[in-house]
């Protein structure tokens, strides 16, 4: 099947792709994951009978039944624990938290008991447990239903932490994230999930853990980027070729382990980076792009500059979300930028 | 229930005994330089532990908490290596990476023991499901503290153990204090009811047990486990008990009424079992045999080697 698909740049689908919403690669995930494995089962708010606030479980009640697809309580803390026991005990759960600003209330399940309880037995368990969430803005949802949520738990070594840039990233990320032997947040990002794209299903089409993605190639540029800010670049790298600037997009695609050996080779390349990001600065995972690329002495021709969040919080109110969230065309000033 | 064998009894008090000496111990050597950080002792909770644990097949899963070395030895951890764990050492149950608070053997179904109030319970809670869903005969039992009633963990995990009717057996060892502060100061009960009855809450099985009697916690515990794996659900037990010493090492528990310790002490459970029994004669041999063993153990454990950071790097990640 081909079709026109909505992301600029991207290079031209292989043949054997469907083109599938972001949403539905989510759900399609899920189902493969639980095909290929029965020990892989789902735990979320109102993700059986009604198939998912944001439908990323449509059907898979059905198909796999109450034994496998859990509707919990709204008790975010409480079954990220009770995840936790499962894994420990031979399956391994997949927990939707519905919005990522819901995370926190799961704090020390996710932050302090998921990285840190192998650790703690001097690696006699594991804890292979998939946090999924689903963040970012412009949805007009307001201060506490907005935030991508992506760098949150970096400080919490031994979670792995995966950001989904397109509809392949979010199948790819999530089937590895299942089959992975360690606990692992995955974000996705509201406002892409009904955008199209490619996506080549199949349990050999699970991401490598730690790689990014290059999304467009490009001389003249490299942009790390995640989640929407990735589909914002590959806009802004499109209004910028008739500029005669080749940008490079990096969908960054793992916050941890941090692919700094895609982005070093690139910025090797263009001597210029630009860090799309929605979130605030200080803190985030595009900070420590920075941060790494300077501590290595890597070969920037100018300083980098990053897009980010201004410090202000999210109001439900149109353009204050709109100013808030970074736009392409905010993203492809600071490439000018960087190119004078 | 038909009470259990003489062999049997014998067994639960030469654990208990074991238990007390093994705090004292640890005691001991915390006060030689010997044990970083701190420590949280059992001493007058050993039935608690020794019953409930008595109550449980080899396959079933324990979560425990920091003060746990009770339940680590009621299961049969090794001692050198339960005293290497608590001395940092590579030797350790755990390759000296968690201490006191931590102290698990996972071949013996110690999945885990944490020191975050309360984190256990929801961890237990997903261990009974996995039992549930596999049809296995096999329960998770889940210990902890009377200060652990408070925090949403409990409760959040209460409520979906029963729902989902999880095979696991929570057992609240109440031993009178929250850390520095008595229970019914921070836990809103009817005068003078137990902390069990909020089970009845979740419509969950619940039952208050003299928890200084270890073969009434025993008989407690069995009858849980069998309801757990017939499908009928989880049970709050909640076993009375007291910490004769104070929540950690610095505390010397001087907020308690005066009188009170020594009080509880009447009800000493070793001497309860010893008593009932008609081995008050032994205890002394058996102290000194055990004594000896205790002693042993922690020597060759302070001869353990220091783990090194690489050791440690491999063990935040599984393969």
């Amino acid at each position: 099947m081909s079709s026109r698909t909505d992301a600029p740049g991207v290079a031209a689908a292989p043949d054997n792709a469907d083109v599938v919403t972001y949403r539905e690669a989510i759900r399609l995930a899920l189902d493969d994951a639980m095909a290929a494995d029965d020990t892989v089962l789902l735990l979320g708010e109102d993700i059986a009978k009604a198939g998912g606030p944001f439908k990323t479980t449509v059907g898979l009640y059905d198909k796999y039944g109450a034994d496998r697809v859990f509707d919990t309580p709204i008790a975010e803390n409480g079954f990220c624990g009770i995840a936790l026991g499962m894994a420990l005990t031979g399956l391994r759960p997949v927990t939707e938290i519905m919005f990522s600003d819901f995370l926190p209330t799961a704090f020390d399940a996710i932050a302090m008991e998921l990285p840190r309880w192998r650790f703690m037995s001097g690696g006699q368990t594991s804890a292979p447990v998939t946090v999924r969430a689903s963040g970012g803005g412009g949805g007009r949802f307001g201060a506490q239903t907005s935030s991508t949520g992506e760098s949150w738990f970096l400080q919490f070594y031994g979670l792995k932490v995966a950001v989904a840039g397109s509809p392949q990233g979010a199948y790819g990320l999530l089937r590895a994230a299942i089959a992975h032997n360690n606990p692992v947040v995955v974000f996705d990002h509201k406002a892409m999930h009904l955008r199209k794209g490619p996506l080549v299903r199949g349990d050999d089409r699970l991401a490598e853990v730690g790689k990014a993605v290059v999304a467009r190639p490009g001389t003249d540029v490299t942009i790390v980027a995640s989640l929407l800010m990735v589909h914002r670049s590959l806009e802004a790298a499109e209004a910028l070729a008739g500029e005669g600037i080749e940008v490079e997009v990096i969908d960054i695609s793992w916050l941890r382990p941090l692919d700094m050996e895609t982005v070093a080779a690139s910025v090797g390349r263009t001597g210029r980076l630009v860090i799309a990001e929605e979130q605030y600065h200080d803190g985030g995972w595009g900070a420590s792009v920075i941060s790494r690329l300077a501590t290595a002495a890597a070969p920037l021709a100018v300083p980098p500059a990053a897009v980010s969040m201004p410090e202000i919080l999210i109001s439900h109110s149109p353009p204050l979300e709109d100013a808030m969230i970074p736009s392409a065309e905010r993203i492809a000033d600071a490439v000018r930028s960087v190119c004078r | 229930m038909t009470a259990p064998p003489d062999a049997v009894l014998r067994t639960w008090l030469e654990q208990m005994i074991l238990i007390r000496l093994a705090e004292d111990k640890v005691m001991e050597i915390y006060m030689q330089g010997l044990v970083p950080g701190t420590v949280h002792l059992c001493q007058g909770q050993e039935a608690a532990s020794v019953g409930a644990i008595g109550a449980l097949t080899g396959d079933d899963w324990l979560l425990c908490t920091y003060r746990g070395h009770h339940h680590a030895l009621a299961r049969g951890m090794d001692l050198e290596a339960f005293f290497a764990e608590i001395m940092g050492r590579d030797s350790g149950a755990c390759r000296g990476m968690g201490g006191s608070s931590y102290v698990v053997d996972a071949s013996l179904g110690m999945i885990g023991s944490p020191a975050i109030i309360g984190a256990g319970i929801p961890v237990a809670t997903g261990a009974g499901m996995t039992a549930r869903l596999r049809g296995e005969d096999r329960i998770a039992m889940c210990f902890f503290g009377d200060g652990a009633c408070n925090i949403g963990a409990f409760h959040e995990a209460l409520n979906m153990a029963q729902l989902w009717r999880s095979q696991v057996v929570f057992c609240i060892e109440n031993n009178q204090y929250g850390e520095y502060t008595p229970f019914r100061d921070s836990t809103a009960l009817p005068p003078e009811a137990p902390i069990a009855h909020r089970a009845a809450a979740y419509g969950m099985a619940h039952a208050v047990v003299d928890g200084q009697d270890v073969i009434a916690v025993h008989d407690m515990v069995a009858q849980a486990r069998a309801r757990a794996v017939a499908g009928d659900g989880p049970t709050l037990i909640e076993a009375q008990t007291y910490r004769y010493r104070g929540h950690s090492r610095t505390d010397p528990g001087a907020y308690r009424p005066p009188g009170e310790l020594d009080a509880w002490k009447e009800r000493d459970p070793i001497g309860i079992l010893a008593s009932g029994i008609g081995a008050d004669g032994d205890l002394e041999a058996l102290r000194e045999r055990l004594q000896q063993e205790v002693d042993e153990a922690a020597d060759r454990a302070a001869e353990g080697p220091w783990p090194t950071l690489d050791q440690a790097r491999d063990y935040v990640f599984a393969d």
